[in-house]
């Protein structure tokens, strides 16, 4: 399941793009191959992050994975839900599941970010 | 206690048990507490529960039957070397001469244990070649990490700060890298060759004069011999650095080729796995730590030296990393060890490694007739088998493979390590199980795989015969319950 | 040899394999073979190794001497179903417990354990155990590290001698550097100083512990604990003899947030330094950074209660060179004896241990008294007492040692102003007559002009 009006990275986070801010989650395909995630560590509010640097990590119960951040900006909110409900990643990737927010540095990083077709090709591979 | 409990039903934690006033009575009363100190120091409640023995033996037997050890049954768990625990070496052990001292007796005062230390070391030291050994570590993990000081000292002393790289191959065991995180080294993975060794022509690209230790283990955790090793040492050595030896599967080379002839500067051993100390079900272990001449000065405290005929723990080595532990060593276990070396003697140790790899490489070639071996090849002591193939065609899995041999009363293997096999199944025998044991749990296997044909569900749903089903995992992970609290 | 197999299976086994001789089965490269026969003790049927074995274990034994040694090994009474319990081969010969569904007895028995921790230490959570009191320490500094961000540590000089060398063992690799807060002249941390160091440089963590190496209480007090706070670093309650927890007021209850310990002294056996059982104990804020194993209560596929490994994506198999530790192998079977000691021994059980200890090191310091032999010390003290001998300590020690006693620590040793002192310990195990005995020598061999 990809969304349409998402943009993507190889890593398989996702980001969505409204203004200023940007919200970043992993995707749908990610989440079905980390397997029922157990805890998500995230980074603190007011971190400022670069586009493909490890903003993170994910734990499943026998896996552990970084999380990358498609774009560069400051941390201005965590989904703080997910630390008593880290199913929501599993659950709602595109919704409940989203990881962080971000104030953008430069929305022209977007260019170096997958198309929603681009990112359906990659994870048909 | 309640009624006799049928097997299924789950079992009372010890503190839903009890009474209080109830417990067996093994020492005098004693005052009250505060006739001896001030109340302020003193804590309110002791809030544990007061049982009888009886109630406690049927309590702990009870637990003992719903676990399984190898006395129970075959355990083919992959680098873990689960061959039998000999008695008398338990017997041994508990001699009270060993059990009752006290570890800050005066050293012309503990001359037999000091003996027992010193007689393990100097046979470990002719067995891998080595210029001597440190009992202290408590494990395996515990004695990488203190070579990993050795090496960071060693380095820091010749001015070779810049060496800050240790290079590990992708088959390593997950302790290797995580000592090397915990002596601020930084982690170079070093991907397999096609033939599941490491090419030397890929070390020769990693290595530099940024290399401080290059940890392998021979055989690796494939099962697979390096026989390239020496080219791997000249390579590393080459460049200034130090090779470190895994012992944990030094069962398939005793008596038939040295880590010390191979190029190896440090080394350890899993004396739980080798030397046959009982797991206990995950420890206490013993992880000895080896070292070729230029590294002895380095060595934890203490040491054993021998003067004349007698023993002492030197404490006095300036050049030392210093001490790892409260005290000496697992000390029963250096007891057991050598009661075990004194079992075998050269030549049995020689058979020990022979046999191992011989039930190895019987069960490999019988595994081969109906499941994937992804290294067709003589193998040491254990060997790797892949349901890649068979989870393609029928859904069933190495973990549920793993858990339809519980219920056909085998332990599973290791499964998922290394993790560079797809659906990894690593297989151990050990050279204590005869070819009937192993006859009948290639058999078992097999079964298990047609059934993932015929039946996948069925292997789906194992285990059904154990006294819980398949454990929810992910619910223990995302609502950690570690404790019993008391109901208020 | 313990190995099973006959001729016939040998030839059997290599012909299935297609390979004509175990030499050619494990054929090395030339450069590799054994160059010379090895040196390794002779091989002896086994009645002939018990001989040997034992005959070794006697020579020079200090076992029967009279003993007042302590200093983190400690000889208690251990009730004979433990051994009877412990020693059963399915837990003796059980590996960790990764099939959950085969080893639900000692997933329990670890659970039992976890929680046993807590009720003493008054924390929230405990791990299945680490190597002893010395590692625990080192860990749980790395704990706080990882916590705070900080490379600088805090301990007490009143924290065992060889828990220091540990920690900074582990700190050398870290590259974390630890300094020392100061004893006042009562033998405990000095806390005045130690608050003056908290407000001058920010640290991980700070460790304090009580009873401290010589037997005295030595906790954080109120303002203490405010300094502490203010400093942002992790309070450490560290824990040598654990059967003071069963007397005195929990490391929580004075602020600890982590408590390190050994629990040696219950029912483990005290063989010569080990293997020992170390435990971490700590708040639900660290839970994720504590090292080793962890058992955690959950259901099966049925809905029944199931117990299993959890929390795994700490350890190094998984995440490797990330880990929270490189701990692989914990001390569970010594957790297992510890767990049955303090099922048999019962609340009141353990509560009269702990009277009987105070009671005999009370005797004990009256005894040495009356020999005209000085407490060194009046803070309140658990089971473990300084004297000042008012000589070299090792000179008196040695003139008990001929009398077949072991009189304690010198504790020169560790440090030099108190070189005339010595540590003493007694325990439930200690006789009156012992103590006669040793009160006697000591004034014998402390008399002014005596020749030791």
């Amino acid at each position: 399941m990809v969304q349409p009006e998402l943009l993507y990275s190889k890593e398989h986070e996702w980001v969505r793009i409204e203004g200023d801010r940007a919200t970043i989650g992993v995707t749908d395909y990610a989440q079905e191959a980390l397997g029922d995630i157990v805890y998500v560590e995230l980074p603190k509010p007011g971190r400022t992050v670069e586009q493909f640097g490890d903003i993170g990590v994910v734990e499943s119960v026998k896996a552990v994975s970084d999380l990358f951040t498609p774009i560069s900006g400051e941390v201005v909110e965590v989904n703080a839900a997910l630390e008593t409900d880290p199913a929501a990643v599993n659950r709602d990737p595109y919704g409940d599941g989203w990881l962080v927010k971000l104030k953008l540095k430069d929305s022209g990083e977007a260019k170096n970010l997958l198309a929603p077709r681009d990112y359906e090709k990659l994870i048909a591979e | 206690m309640s009624a006799p409990a049928s097997d299924r039903t789950a079992s009372p934690l010890i503190f839903e048990l009890g009474q209080e006033g109830r417990a067996t009575q093994y020492v005098e009363h004693g005052k009250p507490l505060r006739s001896f100190m001030p109340e302020g120091v003193l804590r309110d409640d002791l809030p544990l529960p007061d049982n009888t023995e009886l109630d406690v033996v049927r309590h702990y037997t009870r637990l003992s039957q719903r676990t399984f050890g190898i006395d129970v049954g075959f355990y083919p768990l992959g680098s873990c070397t689960m061959k039998h625990n000999p008695k008398v070496n338990d017997a041994l052990a508990g001699v009270r001469e060993f059990a009752e001292l006290h570890p800050f007796t005066p050293d012309d005062l503990s001359q037999g244990a000091l003996q027992v230390m010193y007689e393990l070391e100097r046979s470990f030291c002719s067995l891998f070649g080595m210029a001597a050994f440190s009992l202290n570590p408590a494990a395996g993990a515990q004695a990488e990490l203190a070579a990993l000081l050795i090496a960071k000292k060693y380095f820091r002393e010749r001015g070779e700060t810049q060496r800050d790289k240790v290079i590990v191959p992708d088959t390593a065991h997950g302790t290797n890298p995580a000592s090397a995180a915990m002596c601020g080294f930084k982690v170079i993975s070093l991907k397999s060759d096609a033939r599941g060794r490491v090419d030397p022509a890929e070390i020769r690209t990693v290595v530099g004069p940024d290399t401080a230790v290059c940890m392998m283990t021979n055989p690796n955790t494939l099962g697979l011999f390096e026989e390239r090793i020496h080219e791997i040492a000249d390579a590393v050595h080459e460049a200034g650095g130090l090779m470190y030896y895994d012992g944990a599967n030094a069962n398939a080379l005793m008596g038939n080729t040295r880590p010390g002839d191979m190029g190896f500067d440090l080394m350890h051993l899993n004396t739980h796995k080798t030397f046959t100390i009982p797991h206990g079900g995950g420890g206490a272990g013993h992880g000895p730590l080896g070292v070729a001449g230029h590294l002895v000065e380095y060595l934890p405290t203490p040491y054993v030296v021998r003067e004349g005929d007698r023993f002492r723990l030197d404490f006095d080595r300036p050049k030392s990393i210093g001490p790892v532990r409260s005290f000496w060593s697992n000390f029963a276990h250096v007891v057991r060890a050598l009661a075990y070396l004194y079992a075998n003697g050269a030549e049995g140790l020689t058979k020990v490694s022979q046999y191992a790899v011989l039930n190895a490489n019987y069960m490999r070639v019988k595994v081969a007739e109906f499941l994937e071996t992804p290294y067709p090849e003589i193998c040491r002591h254990e060997f790797v088998a892949s349901a890649q193939q068979l989870k393609k065609e029928t859904g069933v899995r190495a973990l549920d493979i793993a858990k339809a041999l519980l219920d056909r009363g085998y332990m599973a293997p290791t499964i998922y390590f290394p993790l560079i096999v797809p659906e990894c199944l690593m297989i151990e025998p050990t050279e204590t199980e005869s070819k009937e044991t192993l006859d009948g749990f290639v058999a078992a296997l097999r079964d298990i795989i047609e059934t993932a044909k015929t039946n996948p569900q069925e292997l789906l749903d194992a285990p059904v015969t154990t006294v819980v089903g398949r454990v929810d995992e992910t619910r223990a992970a995302r609502q950690p319950d570690l404790r019993w609290r008391p109901p208020r | 040899m313990y190995t099973p197999h006959t001729k016939a299976d040998i030839e059997a086994m290599l012909e299935a394999i297609g390979i004509g001789s175990l030499d050619e089965l494990l054929r090395v490269p030339d450069e590799l073979k054994l160059r010379a026969p090895l040196d390794v003790v002779p091989a002896l049927p086994e009645y002939q190794l018990r001989r040997r074995i034992e005959q070794i274990a006697k020579r020079d034994s200090g076992v029967d001497y009279v003993s007042f040694l302590g200093g983190g090994a400690y000889r208690h009474y251990a009730p004979s179903a433990i051994s009877a319990l412990a020693m059963r081969g399915e837990f003796l010969t059980a590996y960790t417990p990764y099939q959950a569904e085969v080893s639900q007895g000692y997933l329990q028995a670890i659970y039992e354990w976890q929680t046993y921790i807590c009720l003493l230490t008054g924390m929230d959570l405990a791990d299945a155990s680490v190597y002893d009191g010395a590692t625990a320490l080192a860990e749980s500094a790395i704990m706080a590290m990882n916590a705070t961000g900080r490379q600088r540590f805090l301990v007490s000089r009143a924290v065992h001698p060889n828990y220091r060398a540990v920690l900074k063992t582990y700190c050398d690799g870290l590259d974390v550097a630890i300094d020392e807060a100061p004893l006042t002249d009562d033998g405990t941390t000095d806390l005045r100083v130690l608050a003056e160091m908290l407000r001058e440089t920010q640290y991980a963590g700070v460790a304090l512990q009580s009873p401290n190496f010589f037997g005295n209480i030595d906790t954080l007090d109120g303002e203490a604990l405010e300094s502490v706070h203010k400093n942002g670093a992790v309070p450490i309650g560290v824990v040598a003899e654990a059967l003071a927890l069963a007397a005195l007021a929990t490391p929580a209850s004075w602020g600890a947030q982590i408590v390190a310990g050994e629990a040696q002294s219950f029912g483990v056996p005290i063989a010569y330094g080990g293997p020992y059982v170390g435990f971490i104990a700590t708040t639900n804020e660290h839970m994720r950074r504590i090292p080793g194993r962890l058992v955690g209560k959950t259901v099966d596929s049925a809905g029944r209660t199931a117990y299993v490994l959890t929390l795994q994506a700490r350890e190094q198999h998984i995440r490797r060179e990330r880990a929270t530790s490189n701990i692989c192998t914990n001390q569970a079977h010594c957790a297992l004896i510890a767990t049955i000691y303090l099922a048999l021994m019962g609340k009141t059980g353990l509560r009269d241990v702990a009277a009987l200890n105070l009671e005999r090191s009370r005797e004990l310091a009256t005894a040495v008294a009356n020999a005209g032999v000085r407490l060194r010390f009046s803070a309140p003290f658990f089971n473990e007492l300084v004297v000042d001998v008012g000589r070299p300590a090792g000179e008196v020690l040695a003139a008990l040692r001929e009398r077949g006693i072991l009189g304690g620590l010198d504790l020169g040793r560790w440090y030099p102003e108190y070189s005339t002192c010595i540590l003493m310990a007694a325990t439930e195990l200690t006789t009156s007559g012992e103590i006669a005995k040793l009160a006697a020598a000591l004034q014998e061999v402390t008399r002014v002009g005596a020749g030791v």
